[in-house]
């Protein structure tokens, strides 16, 4: 997989001031040329390299930067 | 023993005469401070007539986006026991048989690392096992992969764990193999079912026939129903055993014995295609009209049965009212012979799930796109063409578009010579 693809969702992310978590096709939009199956699979490996984390609500996941995955911070309620 | 929080609201849900789960609740309180710490939890809400649980958040095991829903108390100051009390979804084996072996060794993973509480099933099927903190889902994921052979369920954006009917195993009008194409199912699309990269949920239930047992046609995305395509097999020497009040009707769901079955009345008359008659010595079936209702072969189980050229109508769509009502799933394959290896299914399940990726909104449901973009797109993105099947009522709605490719000839409109004839 290109890293280039892969830092063009990180700077897609990070662009989005005020926003932590992103839906799977927001993360699509960084790959504008990409069929959805296909970034997913880029975005798969993100996850497991952990540049990315999953953010889930129980019924809809998003996704967000590790910066801003903090369980001790969930815990206390402030995520 | 006494209980560390007074629950006398919760106290009012042990005296119906039905069984209260508060009732079970305090049985594993008496051993574990987390399900104490649950029941003041939960009087404080009836107190307070709001809930104090926060749900969602980064809570998982490596690798997963789904299977774990993590759930925090807002007031861990007056309920710390319980200031996580994370959901772990576990994959519930086919048709839900297990031996007891494994119930107990499961129910012994769940008594050591949580809170002993386990719903057994959720309504999606899953194994639900309720409450434990972050630093056991690990552990507990490593031993229910590891000693038990069981993984966890779907959540989140994922695809759901399919779920089906006893099927063949215990029922003689299964037409699918409802096992074998879970099972499958559960296998092939270990991706989706893991690693959520779609709108919102998606399930696929199976039912072994058209009477629908796990109701995949009111809440799957995609319902395997099976289903017949040559005639019902009749023992017509069995029907007059019937009228003469030999055998009991419906197999005696409703406690009747052998007694009189009036076919015209119980039978004929509630056919809702009026598809079969009945002379007082032998039962006729128009099959072709007949729509699979089931409903003849429910009552009458030892003369009628299903025929032999077995498969599955596919359907599309159903959910639960949360948007726009709730939608029964509408025919999308009539007949699929749904055979190992499933190929022609598994080639139709990529191209839904091409189009709903691409084209579906975030927390919008296959049916709510259908809705939203028609059924003609659906069809266009599936590579399948309209069947007079597919059409609950014909006719009910004038408004029927044709596109000038899919017309011989074709035709274009002058926007410009209309408007010169008819004002606007």
């Amino acid at each position: 997989m290109s890293e280039e693809e892969k830092q063009a969702i990180i700077d897609f992310m990070k662009k989005k001031k005020g926003k932590t978590k992103h839906y799977f096709n927001e993360l699509c939009k960084a790959l504008p040329d990409m069929k959805m199956r296909a970034a997913k699979k880029i975005i798969n490996e993100m996850v497991n390299d952990g540049q990315l984390k999953y953010w889930s609500s129980g019924s809809t996941t998003l996704y967000i930067l590790p910066e801003h995955a903090d369980v001790s911070k969930e815990e206390e309620g402030i995520n | 023993m006494a209980l560390k929080h007074k629950t006398p609201l919760l106290d009012e849900l042990e005296k119906g005469p039905w069984p209260s789960f508060v009732s079970d609740v305090k049985q594993i309180a008496a051993r574990k401070p987390m399900c104490e710490d649950l029941l003041g939890l939960l009087e404080q809400s009836y107190v307070d007539k709001e809930g104090h649980w926060k749900h969602g958040g980064i809570v998982g095991v490596l690798g997963y986006g789904g299977g774990v829903i993590g759930r925090y108390c807002d007031r861990p100051d007056l309920f710390p026991e319980v200031a996580h009390f994370h959901t772990m979804r576990v994959n519930q084996p086919s048709s839900k048989f297990y031996s007891t072996e494994v119930l107990k060794q499961l129910c012994d993973i769940w008594e050591k690392r949580g809170s002993g509480l386990t719903n057994m099933h959720g309504s999606t099927g899953d194994i639900i096992l309720l409450g434990t903190v972050t630093d056991q889902l690990e552990p507990i994921f490593y031993e229910l992969t590891h000693d038990m052979n069981m993984d966890l369920g779907g959540s989140g954006s994922n695809m759901r764990t399919p779920s089906c009917c006893l099927g063949k195993a215990r029922c003689e009008w299964s037409c699918i193999d409802t096992q074998a194409i879970t099972h499958d199912i559960t296998t092939e699309f270990q991706d989706e079912l893991h690693r959520p990269a779609f709108p919102y949920k998606f399930k696929f239930k199976t039912s072994g026939c058209p009477n629908d047992c796990v109701a995949a046609i009111a809440r799957a995305d995609c319902s395997i129903i099976g289903t017949w395509r040559d005639d019902i097999r009749i023992d017509q020497e069995a029907v007059k055993a019937y009228a003469a009040g030999e055998l009991a009707p419906n197999g005696n769901s409703f406690g009747t014995g052998p007694s009189v079955l009036d076919i015209q009345k119980e039978v004929c008359d509630l056919c809702p295609t009026r598809c079969m008659e009945w002379d007082g010595k032998t039962l006729k079936i128009w099959n072709e009209d007949c729509t699979r209702c089931m409903h003849c072969i429910n009552v009458m189980p030892r003369a009628l049965r299903p025929g032999t050229d077995t498969g599955a109508t596919i359907l599309c769509g159903a959910k639960a009212p949360i948007l726009e009502g709730a939608q029964l799933s509408s025919v999308i394959i009539p007949f699929i012979k749904m055979e190992e290896p499933y190929e022609e299914f598994k080639d139709f399940v990529d191209k839904m799930w091409d189009w709903w990726m691409e084209e579906g909104k975030n927390r919008e449901r296959l049916g709510e796109s259908i809705q939203r973009l028609g059924l003609r797109a659906f069809l266009n993105a599936c590579e399948l063409e309209p069947d007079p099947r597919m059409i609950n009522t014909p006719r009910y709605n004038p408004y029927i578009f044709y596109d000038p490719a899919d017309v011989p000839g074709g035709w274009e409109i002058d926007g410009k010579a209309y408007r010169e004839k008819h004002q606007a």
